[in-house]
């Protein structure tokens, strides 16, 4: 028929136009900047407080970086929910004592008192078979620091202790300088006698 | 351009850059691989507890080149013997953070203060200069009762102690109150009309001891973590032990429950006088125990729910006015009271499952059972909140489960001092150190032996409390105000009605000490920079009453200063001529002409102990400052108030040196269960158990019922509000947003919604939406998975995020007895945006 190439044409531009927002809600959703939208409802008032010549904190001086430049007295854009990093990449630790961040998803993981899915690939006895970082041993370490036959029950709750991160930007940087950086930062040390 | 060389750097670099080579690492010039000489890697390790809540871990912590870099959980602390939580492990970087304050700033305009200014740094002597002006225009126009101070469960224990002067004997004004009324101040008065005396009874050893757990909307997964370790180690290394839950939602902390118990909001009244109903109706009741140790009283009812004087909710209750009075009453009428509370009116009110409340209520009434109840802050931020927590003590005493090793009613404390601080420096609109009160001329007469200024000055009336200063700034009323270490722009409930037209408002000038640029610090007219946690000598005072110290083991930034450093300097600026009344200062002419720091600080007391008692090593920049061991000073003259009371603490240099001390510490000894015989040296030998808060030495075992809350879901507005925390981070986040770990672990507060809710107004998980309520409405984000299962008719948003500040939603009703706000019941709706 005629109408066919017209039909398929009209077809691909449903299709791109529907693709193009579909991109375009995604890319909205995952990177927000601040939009300063309506100020916030005071419904109600209490009747007999008389309403005082209240002062907004001028929108130059937010000085919050959390508020993401939003005014107390206003309400922005909830930026969209952050996604959890899924790639199994070690990450580096601040000190050596600090409990690893979990490198991978654990959505629906069940951790209570009838089953640990996180011991399933991470008990020591498991791990070889997962490839997955064993717990230190200090977790198989009760109150006393006596070592026991299996996970110890004050470590049983990995979640308490280590978490996943999500791709979400941080707010404010943090200046904490690691100790290899400290070091490294050093003046040259004095030659040593005993060479 | 390096200078000599040795030989073994030189090998060493090669070895190190042909390896780098190998690997395809590029390396910078001076790297080395291995550094293994003593006094570069050799770290400074010295103890302090750590900054956040009120479990009071032990930290060790690092120091090289004078930054910290590491902390790990010392083995030797009681409380954790080497675990910390996920907050705990990375307080090597809270300090860290790049907008870090380090000069005061103030609004400004053309040069010169202007509430609608632009903030501008200052010089510390300016900054004090406006401010010292603005307080003494303020004290001469209106006088004391119109200067005010909002403190914190975060203060050390010297700097509460010191603003308690500052404001109760300097300026005269007991507008001084701590954001502690947010969260401990329900406890407090359930403890002392149960037992006369603030604090519990027992310890965490009682974790150890017990073979029941009983946690009332408290989430201590998520909350008190290292104290859940301990729980969960009892619970799982002993499968006869159980552990019951009681929350208006399912979250971590029903992972480990054997009686997982949701309850519609309000009810846990209800089940309270139930259980109580089944220890009698059984035949469980200790009766040798309820009648040496124990008196009855009936609290009166319809108390209203603290909201402004005005409210129809509180015109309408008839015991608004003194709703803590009351009459005695005997044991059969408890019984009678509490009789029609059953278990079907349990079941029907609750919508708690039968069984499950049966064996909770067995859990109490089996004699054979040791418990322990553990509530936070379910009970406390509750309208009810006083009356919860002398019902829960109803049951340890009518079976006389308490004071023993696993018999423990355990109020947990979430401020890492609260106790410390707020509670026993008596840093409250109401009180003074050591469980008095300013209403007691007894008390306001011993305090002003101790602080040695003349009788009078304190003034007899309670000054206003978290609310009402809140209300005060927001009439015109309240008109200096200094705000330290806490967020309560964040903090407080009723934002858009309440805080923020009062802190905005031009009559008042306010000021906010903070380590961080802050919401609050955001909203003020002067900032102050403050130093932080191992800036400082600090001692803080945990849950189960352990003072624990640290010392300064870095310095503040900057000009940060800590608060105590703030409170002293300032004091400095005012005379008694400007603050004490005529009359005393005629009769008293010795204090005439002096400055208060010289009453209040320089009174040979606080200023007792030279700084060459500062332990070797360590920086004390306060006491450098102002030349004399301030800390230790300070110490020992609030010691006064407690040693040979009840509350005796141990000398000031013994904490330096221990783990923490658990008191009253009686000849070097601790105390870990009190009002027991034979455990705490107060109790007279022969009595037993001697409840010596109350004069006839028995605890009260109240009749008090069930109340419906302020404000409920209707037609409208058909959700719950519950509003709470989040394990990754403290508070408001002011600390915890900060840390990149901790950040990007939990990013943003969401809408925590059950999903049928969410998909019956048409929701998906991450849809934007707005929570609005009749005061105020914010944005955020739907979440139908993760850490919180709710129920239907029922959302969660924790309040740590500073881009989203639900307390524009809540209600601003509170407990009437204790004054503490009620975050976790008002109405919401959730539409789109």
């Amino acid at each position: 028929m005629r109408d066919k190439p017209l039909i398929a044409i009209g077809l691909l531009v449903v299709i791109v136009v529907a693709a193009v927002a579909f991109v375009a809600g995604r890319k909205a959703g995952s990177a927000p900047p601040p939009v300063v939208a309506t100020a916030s409802t005071s419904a109600n008032l209490p009747p007999s407080a008389t309403k005082p010549a209240t002062e907004e904190a001028p929108q130059g001086k937010q000085i919050d970086a959390i508020r993401r430049g939003v005014p107390i007295n206003q309400e922005g854009m909830a930026p969209a929910l952050a996604h959890v990093e899924n790639a199994d990449i070690k990450r580096n630790r601040a000190y050596p004592m600090q409990p690893p961040t979990i490198p991978h998803s654990i959505d629906n993981y069940q951790i209570d008192k009838n089953s640990n899915r996180c011991l399933l690939c991470h008990a020591r006895a498991n791990a070889d078979k997962f490839q997955a970082p064993p717990v230190s041993v200090t977790h198989y370490m009760d109150r006393d620091d006596q070592f026991l036959a299996t996970i110890s029950p004050r470590r049983y709750f990995c979640n308490q202790c280590h978490v996943v991160q999500t791709d979400a930007q941080p707010l404010v940087a943090n200046n904490f300088k690691d100790i290899d950086t400290i070091l490294s930062e050093q003046p040259e040390q004095p030659e040593h006698k005993a060479n | 351009m390096t200078a000599q060389m040795t030989r073994r750097e030189f090998i060493r670099n090669t070895a190190v850059a042909v390896a780098a080579n190998v690997a395809g690492i590029a390396l910078p010039a001076s790297a080395t691989n291995v550094l293994l000489e003593g006094d570069l890697t050799q770290l400074k390790w010295s103890k302090a507890p750590c900054r956040f809540c009120g479990t009071g871990c032990g930290v060790n912590v690092a120091v090289k080149n004078g930054r910290v870099v590491a902390t790990h959980g010392d083995v030797h602390a009681e409380v954790n013997r080497g675990l910390n939580c996920i907050k705990g492990y990375f307080l090597s970087k809270i300090m860290y953070g790049s907008d870090r304050l380090t000069q005061p700033m103030l609004r400004k305009k053309d040069g010169a203060y202007a509430k609608d200014g632009e903030f501008t740094p200052v010089s510390w002597d300016e900054a004090f200069d406006v401010m010292a002006a603005q307080f003494k225009r303020v004290l001469k126009e209106k006088g004391p009762g119109s200067v005010g101070m909002f403190g914190s469960g975060q203060w050390t224990v010297w700097e509460g102690y010191a603003a308690n002067k500052l404001y109760k004997a300097g300026f005269r004004s007991n507008n001084l109150d701590p954001n502690a009324r947010h969260c401990m101040a329900s406890a407090v008065m359930g403890f002392m009309r149960t037992f006369g005396m603030d604090e519990p009874m027992g310890c965490y050893d009682d974790i150890e001891a017990t073979d029941a757990f009983v946690l009332w909307g408290s989430n201590m997964a998520e909350m008190h973590p290292i104290l859940w370790t301990r729980v969960t180690d009892r619970r799982l290394s002993n499968p006869q032990v159980k552990v019951a839950v009681l929350s208006t939602f399912e979250h971590r902390s029903f992972e480990l429950a054997d009686i997982p118990i949701v309850f519609k909001p309000q009810t846990d009244l209800v089940i309270l006088n139930y259980i109580a109903n089944h220890i009698i109706k059984s035949g469980k009741v200790n009766k040798d125990f309820v009648n040496q140790h124990t008196s009855f009283k009936r609290g009166v009812t319809d108390i209203g729910y603290g909201l402004r004087p005005d409210n129809p909710l509180e015109v309408n209750a008839k015991n608004a006015k003194d709703p803590t009075a009351s009459d005695p009453i005997d044991f059969e009428q408890f019984a009678t009271f509490v009789a029609p509370y059953t278990l079907e009116k349990a079941v029907e009110m609750t919508g708690v499952e039968k069984g499950w409340l049966e064996q909770l209520a067995e859990l109490y009434a089996d004699p054979k059972t040791k418990v322990v109840s553990f509530w936070t802050m379910g009970f406390n931020q509750h309208t009810r909140g006083v009356w919860a927590n002398n019902m829960v003590y109803n049951l340890h005493l009518l079976t006389g489960k308490i004071s023993t090793p696993g018999n423990s009613p355990f109020s947990l404390t979430g401020q890492p001092s609260a106790c410390g601080t707020a509670r026993e420096v008596g840093t409250f609109s109401h009180r003074l150190p050591a469980d008095m009160l300013v209403a007691n001329p007894e008390h306001r007469k011993h305090a002003e032996e101790i602080w040695n200024i003349p009788h009078g000055i304190i003034q007899p009336k309670p000054g206003f409390h978290a609310v009402e200063q809140n209300r005060k700034l927001r009439d015109g009323v309240l008109n200096a105000y200094w705000v330290q270490v806490n967020n309560n722009m964040q903090a407080g409930a009723n934002l858009m009605q309440e805080t923020y037209p009062g802190y905005r408002d031009p009559r008042n000038f306010v000021v906010v000490s903070d380590a961080y640029p802050t919401v609050t610090a955001q909203a003020a007219d002067l900032i102050l920079p403050a130093a932080m946690w191992v800036e400082k000598e600090g001692a803080y005072g945990n849950a189960e009453r352990r003072t624990q110290f640290w010392h300064q083991l870095v310095k503040a930034p900057g000009e940060a200063k800590s608060d105590l450093w703030q409170l002293m300097e300032f004091s400095k600026r005012f005379t008694t001529d400007e603050c004490w009344p005529a009359d005393i200062l005629a009769a008293n002419p010795q204090y005439k002409g002096k400055t208060l720091f010289e009453v209040l600080f320089k009174n040979g007391k606080v200023d007792k102990f030279p700084t060459s008692q500062i332990e070797a090593g360590y920086d004390n920049d306060e006491s450098t400052a102002f030349g004399f061991y301030v800390q230790k000073g300070l110490f020992e003259e609030y010691a006064e108030f407690g040693r040979g009371h009840g509350h005796d603490l141990a000398p000031f240099d013994a904490y330096h040196q221990a783990r923490g001390l658990r008191w009253p510490v009686v000849d070097g000894h601790e105390t870990r269960w009190r009002y027991r015989e034979g455990t705490d040296p107060y109790v007279k030998a022969g009595t037993g158990f001697q409840f010596y808060g109350n004069k006839d030495g028995r605890a009260v075992i109240w009749a008090l019922p069930y109340e419906p809350p302020a404000e409920s879901p209707d037609k409208e507005f058909d959700l719950w509000l519950v509003t709470g925390r989040v394990l990754e981070h403290w508070h408001s986040g002011s600390m915890t947003m900060r840390v990149p770990e901790l950040y990007r672990a939990f990013p943003q507060a969401v809408v925590f919604m059950n999903p049928d809710d969410a998909k019956a107004r048409g929701f998906k998980r991450g849809d934007e939406v707005r929570v609005v309520s009749r005061r105020g409405d914010m944005r955020s984000r739907i979440e139908t998975r993760g850490r919180n299962r709710m129920p239907p008719g029922v959302v969660f948003v924790p309040w740590f995020d500073a881009g989203q500040l639900i307390n524009k939603v809540t209600l601003d009703a509170t407990d009437p007895i204790s004054k503490q706000t009620d975050y976790k019941k008002c109405a919401v709706k959730v539409v789109a945006v």
